[in-house]
This record gives C-alpha cells, sequence and structure tokens, in this order.
C-alpha cells in the first residue's frame, strides 16, 4: 500500500481508463456500503449513547445505555446466559452432527442423493412454516411427539412451556435445519484426494487413523467456515424463538435478537436498542477472533490455498 | 475397503481378502452406518411429513392417542379452505410481485455488476477493497437493523415494500462474492479478444461473460429467491397494514387464530396446509434444481 502512493503519478492511460472503469463498475456497491452500511454503523454507535423513542428528538446520555445494561438491567444478563447458552450448545453440536452426517454420506452408500435431500430440505423451508409444524410436534396436550409418549404410558415432555427444556427444544429445531452445513461439508469431503486415503490404508491405518490424520486437517478450513458462520447465524437468531416460545417459559428463550427485536420495535428504546446492537456486534467480533487465532493450531492450509 | 471416503465406482484391489478380521469390521461398519443414516434421515424428514399429513386430517383426527401416521379419509379441501380464511392469495402476490421478483431482478442485475468490476478489470486497489465485501457479508445485521429502519421511516417508506427491496439495487456482498468466483474462472483471453474488436466493457459483460454463467446466475437468482421468500423478520419489522402483509406475516396471522383451539374448528389442519403451500414453492424449485442448490451451497464453503 506504502509503494502505490508512489506509483500514483506514474499509472499508464491504460491504468487510469481500467481504474475509472472498475470504480464505475463497484459504485453501486460503493454506494450501497456508505448508504446501508457505514452510515448505520455511525448513526447507531450515535444512537447508543442517546435515549430516542422516534417521537421527541434523541436525548444525549453518554455511555448511560451501556452502564444501566451492565450494572442495573435485571433482563440483560439473563438473555445474555440464554444466548451464550444457546450458541455454545447450538453451533457445536450443529456442526459436528453435521460433519458426521456429511461423512457417513460420503462413503460408499447407496441412494445417497436422496439421503442428502432429505437432510438439506429442512433448510431451505421458510422458518415460519417449520415453526408452525415445530409448535404443533412439541406441543404438551395434542403433539405427535407427546401423543406417543402418552401411548406408551411414559412421562410427557414439556417441550415448550417448561423453562428447562425450552432451550433444547429450540436447539433441536436449529439442528434439524442444519442441511446446508451438511451439503458444504460434503463437498469439501469430496475434494479430498482419494490417493492420501488409500496411501494411508498401505501403512496400515484403520478407519480412526483416517478420519483423524486425513480427513479432519483437509476439511479444518471448511469446519472453521461452518464455526464462524453458525455463530454469526445462532447469535441472531430470531424467527424460530420468535414464533415458537416468545421468548418465555419465565424469559428463558428471550435470545439476544428477541430481546433487541423488543426493545426496538414493542417498547421503542431505539438508544438501548442501539447499545445491544453494539455490544452483540463486539462479542461477534470477539468470537470470531478467538476462533481464528486459535485456528492456527488446528486448521491446515494445504498447498494450493 | 473400509475408508470412509470411498467413493462408488472404483473398486480397490481386494488385498486383504485372507485378512478377515478387516472384512468383519466392514460388514460392522455398514450395519453401524446404515442403523445411523435411516433413523436419521426419517427424523429429518418426519416434521415435513407430519405438516402435510396433518393438512389432510380432520379435527377428530388430530387430537388422537397414539397420533395418526396416515390419515383416512383424507381431506384436500383443507388446502382450500384454510387458504381462504385470511386473503393469503392478496399475500402471495404481495410476497411475489412487490418483494420476491424485484429483489432477484435488483440483487442479480447490481451485484452482476459489481463483481464484473471486482473480477475482470484489473484496477489499482482493486483486491484491497473487496476485502471490504468479504468483512461486510460477516456484518451482523442486528447493528444496521435499527439506524435503517430510522433512516427508511424518515423518508416515509414504512408499510411499503421500499425497505427490503431498494438496497438490493446497490448489489449484495454475498452474490457479489459468489459470482466474483465464477467469473474469475473464465479465461482473461476471452476478454482481450473482444477488447481488441472494439467491444466495450458493458458489451463484454452482457454479451461474453454472462451468456457463459447462466448457471452460476441461477445459483445466485435462486439463493435470493429463498431468502426473499422465507424472510420474516423484515416485513415484521417495516409491514404493519395487514393487505400488504406477505405469506411469512400472514402464516403467523394464522396461527393465532388456529391456536385458539376452543373456537376454532380443523385450526391445526388448516395451518398446515397453508404452511405445506407457503413451503411447496421451495420444495418444488428445489426438486428441479437440485443442483443448482447443491452446487451453489457447495461453493459457499470454497473460501475456507
Amino acid at each position: 500500500m506504502a509503494a502505490s502512493t508512489q506509483r500514483v503519478s506514474r499509472y499508464t492511460p491504460q491504468e487510469w481508463r481500467n481504474l475509472r472503469l472498475g470504480l464505475l463498475f463497484v459504485s453501486p456497491w460503493a454506494l450501497g456500503f456508505l448508504l446501508f452500511t457505514i452510515y448505520p454503523l455511525l448513526s447507531s454507535l450515535y444512537y447508543s449513547l442517546t435515549r430516542y423513542d422516534l417521537l421527541r428528538p434523541p436525548v444525549f446520555l453518554g455511555a448511560k445505555n451501556y452502564l444501566t445494561l451492565f450494572f442495573d438491567d435485571p433482563h440483560f444478563w439473563n438473555v445474555m446466559y440464554n444466548t451464550i447458552y444457546y450458541v455454545g450448545v447450538s453451533v457445536p453440536f450443529g456442526v459436528g452432527a453435521a460433519f458426521l452426517i456429511a461423512n457417513i454420506l460420503n462413503s460408499r452408500i447407496v441412494a445417497r442423493s436422496f439421503f442428502r435431500s432429505v437432510i438439506y430440505i429442512p433448510s431451505i423451508v421458510p422458518a415460519v412454516a417449520s415453526a408452525m409444524v415445530w409448535q404443533f410436534l412439541m406441543n404438551v396436550q395434542y403433539g405427535a411427539i407427546n401423543g406417543v409418549l402418552r401411548y406408551f404410558g411414559l412421562p410427557i415432555i414439556p417441550f415448550l412451556s417448561n423453562p428447562g427444556w425450552a432451550k433444547p427444544s429450540l436447539i433441536l429445531v436449529a439442528i434439524w435445519a442444519q442441511g446446508a452445513a451438511v451439503v458444504i461439508f460434503l463437498a469439501a469431503l469430496q475434494d479430498v484426494p482419494r490417493s492420501l486415503y488409500e496411501a494411508a490404508t498401505v501403512d496400515g491405518a484403520n478407519i480412526w487413523h483416517k478420519f483423524r490424520n486425513v480427513t479432519i486437517p483437509l476439511t479444518s478450513p471448511i469446519i472453521l467456515f461452518n464455526l464462524i458462520m453458525g455463530l454469526i447465524v445462532a447469535f441472531q437468531e430470531f424467527t424460530v424463538p420468535w414464533l415458537l416460545t416468545e421468548g418465555g417459559p419465565m424469559n428463558s428463550t428471550e435470545f439476544y435478537l428477541v430481546h433487541l427485536y423488543r426493545n426496538a420495535f414493542e417498547y421503542l428504546r431505539m438508544g438501548k436498542a442501539s447499545a445491544l446492537a453494539w455490544i452483540l456486534f463486539l462479542i461477534i467480533v470477539v468470537f470470531s477472533l478467538v476462533i481464528f487465532k486459535t485456528s492456527a493450531r488446528w486448521v491446515y492450509y494445504g498447498g494450493e490455498k | 475397503m473400509t475408508s470412509i471416503a470411498s467413493e462408488t465406482g472404483t473398486r480397490p484391489v481386494p488385498r486383504y481378502r485372507h485378512d478377515t478380521g478387516h472384512r468383519w469390521q466392514t460388514v460392522l461398519l455398514e450395519i453401524i452406518k446404515y442403523s445411523v443414516l435411516i433413523p436419521l434421515t426419517a427424523s429429518f424428514a418426519f416434521p415435513l411429513y407430519w405438516m402435510i399429513s396433518s393438512a389432510l386430517k380432520v379435527d377428530s383426527q388430530v387430537y388422537t392417542v397414539p397420533p395418526i401416521l396416515l390419515p383416512f379419509p383424507i381431506h384436500p379441501v383443507n388446502f382450500i379452505e384454510g387458504w381462504q380464511i385470511l386473503p393469503f392469495t392478496r399475500y402471495a402476490v404481495n410476497s411475489v410481485v412487490f418483494y420476491t421478483v424485484p429483489a432477484v431482478a435488483f440483487t442479480v442485475l447490481s451485484s452482476t455488476i459489481v463483481a464484473y468490476g471486482f473480477s475482470r478489470i484489473r484496477w489499482p486497489g482493486r483486491d484491497t477493497i473487496f476485502w471490504l465485501v468479504v468483512m461486510t457479508m460477516m456484518l451482523p445485521w442486528a447493528v444496521t437493523m435499527v439506524p435503517l429502519f430510522i433512516t427508511f421511516k424518515w423518508l416515509g417508506w414504512l408499510d411499503t415494500y421500499r425497505p427490503l427491496v431498494v438496497p438490493a439495487l446497490f448489489s449484495h456482498p454475498y452474490i457479489v462474492f459468489l459470482l466474483r468466483q465464477f467469473f474469475m474462472t473464465l479465461p482473461e483471453e476471452l476478454s482481450d479478444a473482444a477488447r481488441i474488436d472494439g467491444a466495450s466493457e458493458f458489451g463484454i459483460l452482457f454479451r461474453i461473460i454472462l451468456p457463459l454463467t447462466k448457471p452460476a446466475l441461477a445459483v445466485v437468482a435462486l439463493f435470493r429467491f429463498l431468502w426473499a421468500w422465507n424472510d420474516y423478520l423484515g416485513p415484521l419489522i417495516y409491514l404493519r397494514d395487514e393487505n400488504r402483509y406477505p405469506l411469512a406475516l400472514g402464516i403467523e396471522q394464522l396461527s393465532t387464530r388456529a391456536n385458539d383451539v376452543g373456537n376454532f374448528s380443523n385450526g391445526i389442519p388448516y395451518l398446515m396446509a397453508v404452511s405445506t403451500l407457503v413451503a411447496l414453492p421451495i420444495i418444488v424449485t428445489f426438486f428441479f434444481a437440485q443442483r443448482t442448490f447443491i452446487e451453489g451451497i457447495s461453493l459457499t464453503g470454497m473460501k475456507g
């Protein structure tokens, strides 16, 4: 970058032409970036320092929103706990399950594309539609799961009506919709050169050795990718908890975005909601950075990339 | 061959034929594999099966112990009756005409142009700026949600689809990223030859590059369609007037009635019927464009 300032004067007419053309082509993005990313980011930072209810002009409060959230808000830490619980369980289990399923699908198997389709489809069905089915399935009185349990005289499970069960139930729904990660993993697994497994076989490696020493290292960049993407999505999960439990029972599924939505669009606390958004932003950045940093130890980048 | 990654087709040299222990391991592994895979796939399929089969029931078939797996007689009329409880035809028109179609058209057109600028023209600083695009892919939408709402409210755009489709005119980072990957695979000589013949960059993009990247365009159009069709939070924030609801909000509206079990008969079957109808375009599209879906999703992970 330092060298480029020197070179500015030395652009050939051709390079100038390309620069103008390139900027022309990317200008829709550049404009959108300013309007829908940079400006909202900065204004949200400003709003987070104010009290703003959309009716009266914003009142500057300094760091008060943040301080209140951290030290004087009975809900905030509960929301934080719920969210970390949800992310901490659903992401590792979701990515792990997706990886294992992909490995099974990648082995010699009949009707592979059938299995893959069935596992993938839940991830593209509208979340509203799947929320309706799950709400019905998990209903205490007339849900199918409890209907079966009842038939066998087993105790019923209050999936969505018991604070202890609600979070695991929503995690189950999230893992059910993990199909995209399975397909991404499967594509990565199919790129692992077969010769490596053959070489390992010749060396007397068993299945576990091959999984541990060939499969995992060669797909580790994709594991990293799915972890980070899963993290970003899980921290911002909204539709399913909002429709299935609306944050209840007893606030046990009041996840971060549900809480943020409530504050912004039900209570019209735009300042507090912006502060919540920035805290979430920083949490996601920190989590992603930690995963990136530690990834140097377990992610293997082969020769090509 | 016991390798977890062995593909169908090529048969391994039967080097270990005498090694019975090895063969037992293979058989055992096959048993474990299918005894995990079959119940797993069944439980992935079950909720959607339940949605469709419940859509064909009446109340007396819904509230039974044990649950009825195969309803008989079936009541396909639920699909019509459920659809008519609320103005779902209008919701469908809203979803398609005001949201899905413009969102797909705007995003694909603008992202194509932007991706071309990031891949087929060499200009100083290009790859540095492209990093910004990649960064915005990871930006949590929660951060821009509140200020964008304030801006769109100020513009008087509440209760319209403009907040949901106008940003699509300015390209989408994720789609730019995917298209750029595709454009990069085409040989540079293609553009050079056209430039020598005096073609403009727009001419090259629309007459040479795009015809060669139709599959890529299908992939990104499909994804954008999916996001718009499935979007719930966006309409929830911006649309209050029920006449303007898309299908996603219509379903939610229906569910508040359907769950009023005492006062509303066949609520659950109707709700399941409408949910099925809204999920159907996605599932049908998947079956027709399965390869496109799978290829697109697979490409997502390529950046590693």
